[in-house]
């Protein structure tokens, strides 16, 4: 399973992408897509919603279940990847590439895990 | 297969539409043009249906263990009563003394669900499940908001939940507050704890749950959402485990949808229409939907409840689907209606104890009606998964049981086998189960080609979902 040292990591399955100090992009790891199968559907928030830590800033659905897509931490959506409304199979081909928002003004980013920690994280799961 | 469309001829046809017996009228606004539709004479239509219906399987093709659906077989005998033309030539619009049976019908299907689920009132419009918990949860809006109460927003739903059950709530125009289940897969008391208070509205729960467990637990989870002001809605999904046994009144639910195409012995899903009537205690009785049946000195006549939320559906629901459960209860008798329950609870874990010989039991104990197998070290052993096997149950002439669900299992495998199959039946399926065991653990790769012998292959499930196909262009 694929997951870049560079990023980081919460435990239920997004990784974060710092792009400053106060922004990061948010995605699903290459271990959620795999366990999830191929998606069909992604809800995701409008640019301007707060988001709030550990709580549900958009769900993902796959043919067997529908599953909530959590925020890694407090802050307001800057972006939106609005590509993967219409194409949610970018999720499963390109994981890494396909973030799913921007999120700005954020707090609350200390407690996230490194490639690491993240990967025993998946081994307790297996 | 071909499509009707497919198989259309210019100018054949058939006239299957009986004469026009009432005055014409003629609306405002017209069709210019005739509708188009497809003209195919009356064997070739009958021969397509046919055909269709072989494709199929149904309760009556075999065996139809799929968790959660109660897929018990429909006597025919309900059927006959729906056909009576007493029953079945009436018009919503005729004047209720001219249809006096039908509204005793309702009046006692009424008195005996009541009877069984320890409520004091019931309305029949929701045509299904989630529309009766759609219903019930507008009921419980209804009676805070009565009392001024409008802080009562959340409505608590336990992890392991009917994903209706949160749809539902959300289109309620409620907030869910999810909890997560404890080992045992019931409510975790101390987390329920901490979830309640000043805006909660009230509790969705199913009993036993979703893992076919019976929460022994319930008299202090429904009395920790009374305490805190709430109401408990009862999701009548897995009523067949205790019909005549306990009653979900007398646990402290406050308001039931019923499933009469899953406990009741109606037709389920294309084959209904289904109905899901809600009951509830005196305390919501004033919000009921309309046309509630109510008995009367002069006899049977629809009632308007005076702080109704109004009508969820046109009339009085589906009444036919009425008809056979109230046939369904009155062949069965009150013996009977618990008979059912306890010998759908015997089957259950007469089934389970076989299967646990190969498969892993996801909850160990007693269950209720229904029971689920993980399929977790099969996937890692051998790469087989839950997929795999009901495909391959679909070779053997078994209907799949309920799959990936509940979401806390994995590699779910979920059945409920029904009091209506005999121990020959039960065992032959566990011989099936068996087998399919073996070959997964010498052979994964027959499991991967499965199905074989149906009428179509694995389904692009994911392509049907992403771009599905919904019209024809004719």
């Amino acid at each position: 399973m694929n997951h870049p040292q560079e990023l980081k990591y919460t435990r239920s399955h997004e990784w974060v992408k710092m792009v400053d100090d106060t922004t990061a992009l948010v995605g699903l790891t290459d271990y959620a897509q795999h366990s999830l199968g191929d998606l069909v559907f992604v809800n995701l928030p409008m640019v301007g919603d707060p988001v709030t830590k550990e709580e549900a800033f958009g769900d993902v659905e796959s043919v067997k279940a529908v599953s909530d897509v959590f925020s890694p931490f407090d802050g307001e959506v800057s972006k939106v990847n609005e590509e993967l409304l219409d194409e949610p199979g970018k999720i499963n081909a390109d994981p890494y590439g396909a973030w799913l928002i921007e999120v700005s003004n954020i707090s609350g980013q200390e407690e996230l895990l490194s490639a690491e920690d993240y990967e025993k994280v998946c081994q307790e799961e297996e | 297969m071909k499509l009707l469309f497919e198989k259309s001829v210019e100018g054949r046809g058939c006239s299957i539409l009986p004469p026009l017996d009432v005055p014409a009228c003629e609306p405002k606004e017209k069709r210019q043009a005739p509708l188009r539709l497809p003209q195919i004479a009356e064997v070739d239509i009958s021969r397509h249906y046919t055909e269709l219906a072989k494709r199929t399987h149904g309760v009556n093709d075999g065996f139809y263990p799929l968790g959660s659906c109660t897929m018990k077989y429909n006597p025919k005998i309900n059927d006959e009563m729906a056909a009576l033309p007493g029953f079945a030539k009436v018009h919503p619009l005729q004047p209720a003394h001219t249809v006096q049976g039908c509204l005793k019908v309702l009046t006692l299907a009424e008195k005996y669900l009541c009877e069984i689920t320890g409520m004091d009132a019931m309305t029949f419009q929701p045509a299904a499940g989630a529309h009766g918990e759609f219903t019930g949860l507008l009921l419980i809006k209804a009676y805070h908001k009565s009392r001024g109460d409008t802080r009562r927003t959340k409505i608590i739903v336990p992890d392991a939940a009917h994903g209706t059950n949160p749809a539902s709530a959300t289109m309620a125009g409620m907030q869910i507050v999810n909890i997560p289940s404890n080992e045992e897969g019931c409510v975790d008391i101390e987390k329920l704890k901490a979830a309640v208070g000043e805006d909660t509205a009230g509790l969705m729960l199913t009993n036993p749950n979703t893992v076919g467990i019976f929460d022994k637990n319930i008299l202090q989870i429904t009395k920790i959402i009374h305490d805190a002001g709430g109401l408990n809605y009862y999701d009548g999904a897995n009523l067949n485990a205790v019909m005549g046994v306990v009653r979900p009144g007398d646990m402290g639910f406050d308001v039931i949808h019923l499933n009469l195409h899953k406990t009741f012995s109606t037709p389920h899903g294309g084959g209904g229409p289904g109905s899901g009537p809600v009951g509830c205690k005196e305390l919501l009785k004033p919000f009921l939907p309309l046309y509630h049946a109510v008995q009367t000195d002069d006899g049977y006549r629809f009632d308007s409840p005076k702080q109704s939320i109004g009508s969820v559906k046109a009339f009085y629901g589906n009444f036919a689907v009425v008809v056979k459960a109230l046939t369904y209860i009155l062949t069965l008798g009150a013996e009977g209606i618990r008979e059912a329950s306890q010998n759908a609870v015997l089957n259950a874990n007469y089934l389970k104890s076989r299967l646990s010989q190969w498969y892993d039991i996801a909850y160990d104990g007693i269950c209720m009606h229904e029971f689920v197998m993980t399929l977790e070290n099969l996937k890692k052993e051998h790469g087989v998964t839950a997929m795999d096997v009901a495909k391959m149950l679909l070779d053997n002439g078994i209907h799949p049981p309920t799959m990936y669900f509940p979401l806390i299992v994995h590699e779910a495998l979920m059945v409920e086998p029904t009091e209506t199959e005999s121990k020959d039946t039960l065992d032959q399926a566990a011989e099936v189960f068996h087998a399919i065991y073996q070959k997964a653990c010498e052979d994964p790769e027959a499991l991967h080609q499965a199905p074989t012998t149906t009428p179509v292959r694995r389904l692009d499930e994911v392509g049907a979902a992403r771009n599905p196909v919904l019209k024809y262009p004719f």
